[in-house]
Formats: structure tokens, sequence, C-alpha cells
């Protein structure tokens, strides 16, 4: 049955269904609003967990993965700031292979100081050995929160899981949305039953010194890790979800009218909807246009080649950018495109890359239909030339 | 897939660390020993065991810091040379 | 033979003479099987579990410098959540810099908190781990790399951060020094605390022959000077209130200058030029004298 209902409280209730036993979590903008009804369902006793009151996300992060450590199933949430203090924190759960899962409220990195909608915190973030899943929906967000659960903990896998979603657009945003109901949750995702875990009865020593000698291996680990069993599992899982609750779900990335298409835009997040309107004017105009949506970027579907390799022209559109280089979704699609392309002798689409979102910065539909009959390589989308000069 | 990041109990009893004397070892006279227990309790490697009134040290990991002669009471300890 | 009772066992690449290696054997076979050891980085995590190696019979994690105290209350909430948080001590423990300095943050959380957790901070007086910089806990007049002395420097410049009285003004249920020339006094007081529920602290003075530049034979000497001198209060707090304190008899008390004469990074205050360190140290310890009520009538 659908609600009304903002999605950071869908996203909430969603995770409550999951029965995390420990929920640790330190307030930023965009992201309390999924923490203070979390902290609601349990002072409600409708979420039976120890909500542990941190006083910073470092210390959020690092409360969960002692809790992850010692066996039971956890959740927290953040953005922005709060995502690069926890930085190190993340990289370490990744390393001590356990499945800490979270929500992170894409929102812009300080300096300057703001609090709108960009993907530039967690992508800066793709290096640590996460799993980095983005919604386009509330509904979907949802959805890929209980199924995060069943990737991350596989006892083949052992990774930190985030769900990411465009801060205010989706977390403020209201939408009807059906909670994955609680039967089918439960049915769905078995309980935590780690492969090692801090135990009186087994005493184990984790997070060593490891030298050169032993170093290499456990990154490697991680590599093949993502790369084998993590990709596996998510279109594994997707099948499984689309069965059991009657909702497709699609796994590594979604394709919208790609079939002949001549022109594919690729992108991630909410701004697909955006462009999937783009696309169907496009066609009513005979264009030959389709959009590959990115859900996993960490692992990154080089699958998606087989499709780009058949087009002429891909636009990579994102709300991030590696200053001093390109944008880090370009880098990863024309680096697997090359890759493929240079060992079986295809001819390479051309590839542009566009900056939009920075900063909250709205997109228009106009501004897309303008980057269809663009021909640039690297663009901003909206890029205000009266903003710059002087520094005061 | 996984490397290895993780230890089960007390691995750690295989690197003999007695290796890393050079002088001195201590030796137990067991002459004037009043059990007070002060050299067990003192060691930070914590490689002297025993009872009542006869302790000792395990060669194996003895680094020879000296603290066990340093502190009985009764001097029952000496260090000699290896 | 070394016996499967011990639970931090020999075959650690700790420096010959580690106070901080003794103390953490006396806390842990004091706390028993059942408990969980969380560390922040620093010397003793590193020279305890050093791949392939470990010397620890309990479970133990170590995630990063500064968040002992956030990974244990995690722990203790899992442990919570499970209900078997009453057969089960939680232990958080790092050094001074693991705790007065980086780590503050974490631990404090966890003492606001209430977590039932027994935080201890072997304090060596400096970052030890990283060759032997100064920290918050690094009284006056301290040679270290990074205060060194020198023509224009006498040392660090400051005293040392109090813990016993942040660990107070978070209203911790117990809270304690301790010094490795009565290790049977340390025990009693890990037992004590392992007793109590809420959050708990242990100080624990720990020589560091190497970053001090004493003999290690003498480690457990150095400590009983520090106590001796009234430099080192042996002290409990039991629920905010003092209800004990070990005296220094009349005959046991011995001047600060004692303590210099061990070791070597003090050296430098034996001389003239610095008679004004040594008046201040004189100072803070006639003010811990004055507090405790140390000297035996």
């Amino acid at each position: 049955m659908k609600e009304f209902i903002e999605g950071a409280v869908a996203i909430a209730r969603s995770v409550a269904n999951c029965k995390p036993a420990v929920v640790s979590a330190y307030p930023i903008t965009p992201q309390t609003h999924i923490v203070e009804e979390l902290a609601s369902l349990v002072a409600n006793g409708k979420l039976k967990a120890e909500f542990v009151n941190v006083e910073s996300e470092h210390s959020a992060a690092s409360c969960v993965l002692g809790a992850s450590a010692t066996g039971v199933r956890v959740y927290s949430s953040t953005s922005s700031q709060g995502l690069l203090l926890m930085a190190e924190v993340l990289f370490n759960a990744a390393g001590m292979r356990l499945p800490v899962v979270m929500c992170c409220v894409n929102r812009a990195v300080s300096a300057p100081i703001n609090i709108w909608n960009d993907q530039q915190d967690i992508v800066t973030l793709r290096d640590a050995g996460l799993i980095l899943l983005f919604a386009e929906t509330i509904q979907e967000a949802c959805d890929l929160h209980v199924q995060a659960f069943k990737i991350a903990e596989d006892p083949n896998i052992m990774l930190p899981c985030i769900v990411n979603i465009d801060g205010y657009i989706l977390s403020h945003g209201y939408e009807p949305v059906e909670i994955p109901p609680q039967d089918l949750v439960d049915k769905f995702l078995p309980p935590y039953n780690p492969p090692y875990k801090l135990d009186v009865n087994n005493p184990l020593t984790l997070g060593p010194l490891v030298g050169p000698e032993w170093y290499l291996e456990t990154r490697y680990a991680i590599q093949e890790t993502l790369n084998n069993d993590v990709k596996k599992k998510i279109v594994e899982v997707a099948e499984e979800f689309t069965k059991l609750f009657g909702r497709k779900s699609y796994g590594l990335f979604e394709e919208y009218k790609t079939e002949d298409a001549e022109t594919v835009f690729v992108t991630m997040g909410s701004i697909a909807g955006l462009v999937k309107e783009v696309v169907d004017e496009l066609r009513q105009q005979n264009q030959k246009v389709g959009l590959v949506r990115i859900i996993s970027y960490r692992p990154f579907p080089n699958e998606i080649v087989k499709i780009l390799l058949k087009t002429k022209r891909v636009i990579v559109l994102e709300k991030c950018i590696s200053l001093g280089s390109k944008g880090p979704l370009f880098e990863d699609v024309v680096s697997s495109l090359y890759i493929e392309a240079s060992n079986n002798g295809n001819k390479l689409p051309v590839v542009n890359n566009y900056i939009c979102g920075l900063g909250g910065r709205d997109v228009y539909k106009e501004e897309l239909i303008e980057v269809y009959k663009d021909k640039e390589t690297i663009k901003f989308i909206g890029l205000k030339k009266e903003n710059l000069g002087s520094f005061i | 897939m996984f490397a290895k990041i993780i230890l089960i109990p007390a691995t750690g009893l295989n690197n003999k660390t007695g290796s890393w004397r050079v002088k001195k070892r201590p030796k137990f006279l067991h002459q004037n020993c009043t059990g007070c227990r002060q050299c067990y309790l003192s060691c930070p490697e914590g490689c002297i065991s025993g009872s009542k009134k006869e302790y000792n040290v395990d060669l194996d990991y003895c680094k020879g810091c000296g603290i066990c002669a340093n502190i009985c009471p009764v001097n029952d300890i000496i260090m000699e040379q290896e | 033979m070394i016996d499967e009772k011990i639970l931090l066992t020999p075959g650690h690449t700790g420096c010959a003479g580690c106070g901080q290696a003794l103390a953490a054997r006396l806390v842990i076979d004091a706390a028993g099987k059942n408990t969980i050891v969380v560390n922040n980085t620093g010397c003793l995590e590193v020279f305890t579990t050093g791949y392939p190696y470990t010397s620890w019979r309990v479970p133990f994690i170590h995630s990063l410098f500064e968040n002992a105290g956030a990974v244990a209350s995690g722990v203790e909430s899992a442990l919570n959540y499970l209900g078997i948080k009453d057969n089960v001590n939680v232990i958080a423990q790092a050094g001074d810099g693991g705790f007065a300095d980086i780590g503050l943050q974490a631990f404090s959380g966890l003492w606001e908190r209430g977590h039932d957790i027994l935080t201890i901070c072997y304090d060596n007086e400096a970052y030890m781990n990283t060759g032997i910089q100064r920290s918050g806990t690094t009284p006056t007049g301290t040679n270290t790399t990074t205060t060194p002395v020198g023509k224009d420097s006498a040392g660090n410049l400051r005293w040392k951060k109090n813990l016993v009285d942040i660990a107070l003004a978070h209203k911790c249920v117990y809270v304690a020094t301790a010094s490795i020339h009565l290790p049977i006094d340390l025990q009693n007081k890990v037992k004590k605390a392992l007793k109590m529920k809420g959050p708990k602290f242990i100080h624990i003075l720990a020589i560091c022959p190497l970053g001090w530049s004493s003999n290690p034979a003498e480690t457990i000497k150095v400590t009983e000077v520090a106590v001796r001198t009234g430099f080192w209060p042996l002290v409990e707090y039991e629920n905010g209130v003092l209800t004990k304190v070990r005296k220094i008899k009349k005959d046991e008390l011995l001047p600060i200058e004692e303590y210099f004469k061990l070791q070597k990074r003090f050296a430098h205050l034996l001389k003239e030029e610095n008679k004004h360190v040594v008046e201040m140290w004189k100072e803070k310890v006639k003010e811990n004298i004055e507090k405790y009520n140390l000297l035996e009538d």
C-alpha cells in the first residue's frame, strides 16, 4: 500500500523493517530527518535497536564499525562534511571487511559551505573499497536499502555498502512510496551471520599491523570481491527483489530507450528522471537518443560499454568533478570504453563530459536539450560568467 | 575473496624473543626465595612462572631487561653473562 | 611452557623493560577472559598485533588512532542488544596520545553517554610509537624530539593535562590512578572498576625506557620513585567522591631530583640554569600533597 511521505521518513521506515541492532549517526543537513525518524521509531518501541547519540561523524562510523565487528546488523547515515570526516573510518571498515550499511544524502562539499545537492561527497571516496549504489527515486532508495543489507552481509562479500540519494531532492521530496513490508523483508533478508566477530568464546584479533609482505593481497582481495562476487550479487539480489516485492529492481544499471540509440546519456541519481523526459521529447522529434543510468557506481559496471560501443556519441552528465582533471564518471566511462575497444578493435564513440548541478544549481530541460545539440568535450552546464572575476 | 587480516589467539608464542638477548640472562638462585611473586608480577614479557618458592624464567622469550634481578627483595635473582 | 591462562602472552615485540607491556598484562589478567579489548593505534597495539603474531588470548580490535572510545561504544551497544553485556567486560585503552590528545573526543563522548566500559590510559608522557614527540601529558621541562632542549629551550613548556579531573567532570563512576610497582593494587583497581556499572577510568604511569632514557632494569624503580616523590599520587574516586589515597610515609618521601636522576630526558633539569623549571615541579608536587593529603602524619 502506498503512502505519500517524505523521502527521509520512507528510508528510515524501510531501514527499520530491516531490524538493525545498532544505529549511530550524527546530524547534518540534509540527512537529519532520517536519523530523527529512526530515533522516533526507537522511542516508540517500533524499532528495537541501540540508538547511540555520538559526538561526531567519525565516532558514528567508528561506533557502527565496533558494533558490526561484534556481530550485529548496523546502520548509519551522513552527508558531505560528515562523510569526509568519517572517510578514514570507511576505508578502515572496508579493509577490515565489515558490512557497515549507510545512506549518504549527497550534498556539496565545503568550501564555500553549501548545503544543497551534488554528488562530490561520495564520489571522493570511490577508491575506498565501498559498494556505492545510487537511487533515482525515493521508492528505489527504499528498495536499495533492503538490498544493501543482503549484499553487504553476504559472507563472501563483507564490505560496507552506501546507498546514495540526492540531498533535498530525494531526502525532503515527497513521493507515493510503498515501504517494503515487514513480512516480505523478513522473508527476503536473512539474519546477519558473520564469519568472524568479537566473541569471548572464540577470541580473535581484528585490525593487526600488516607489513609489505602481506598488505597487497588485502587490496587485491577487495578488488576481486567487488568485480566478481559483488556484481553477481547485486544482479541476483535485484532479481530476487523484483520477484518477491513485485517491483522492478534493475541491478547494476538501467537502460532507457537504448536499443537503436545513436546518442546515449550516461548519468546517476535523480537527475536521470529529467534526462528520461529529455529523451522522450527528443524521441518525439525522431532523434535516436537513450539513457544508461548507473545504479552501482562501485563496482563500476563496465558491462555498459557493450551498449555504448553501438552508439556514435556518449554524453556523460554528472554532479561532480575531479578538479584539475575531468568528471570522475566520465573517467570511468572512457577508460572502460577504451579497454574494450582496444581489445576488440571497435570504433569508439565521441564521449562528452557535462558537469552540472554543483552546489544545488538547478538543471533545466532546455539546458539538456542544448547539450544534445552541443559539441563540447568538457563543459559546465549553466555557468554564470557574471559570478566570475573578483573574489569579493 | 579474502586476504589475511585476522589472527587466532597467541600466534605470538611462535615469536621467540629470547633471541633478542645479547649480554646477560637472569639466573634464579633458588636460595632465599620467599615466594613474594614480585618477579612474576614485574616481568613485561610475562615469561616468569612458578609456584610457592620456586620461580623460573622461560629463556625462549626473556629479553634480558633485568627487571627481575633489580626488583627481587632478597637478591635471589642475578644477571649473568650469556 | 607458557600457561594457557595467560591472556597477554610473551612473544610480543615491545622493548625490553617496557612499562606499558607490563601494565597491559596486569590489566587483562585482572579482567579475565570474558573481556573484549578495544585499542587505539600506538606502541601496545603495534607490538602485540604485528601480523602474523598476536599476543592476545581475548577478543581484540584495533581500528584507528582516535576512535577506541567510539568503537568500544559500538561494541558495548551490540553486547547490550544481544543481552550479554552483563557477562562480558569491555576495555577501551590507549596511550597518552590516543587518549588525551587525538582520542579525547571519542572518550569524552563515551563517558558522557555513560557506557559500561573501563577506559584505561597508559601514560608514558609522549608520542612514543612515532619516536618520542611531546603530547598533552608531557610534563614541563621534558626533552622530546618536538620540544628538544637547546640554547633557547629547557624542553616542553606546559604541564600535564589532568585526565583524572577531566574524567571526574564527566561523572565517571570510578576514577583511579595506578602504578606498576604495586601490581596487586593495580589489579584490585581493575577488578573493582569492572564490578561497577558505567564509565570507568584508570590512569596508569607507563615507564618507557627508550623514550625516557632510563635503565630498562629500573622500570619498576622509576615508577616507585615517581609515586614516592608525590608526582604520581595513587588515588581512587567512587561516584565522584575521593575514597582512597595511598599515603607516603615520612621516611619514604623523596625529593623530585631523585626522579630526574633516573631518566636522561630530565638530565638538563639538574643544571643550575634550569632551576626555575625544578621550582615549578616542586610547586606541582606540593599541590598534589596538599590536595590529597598525601603525607602520612
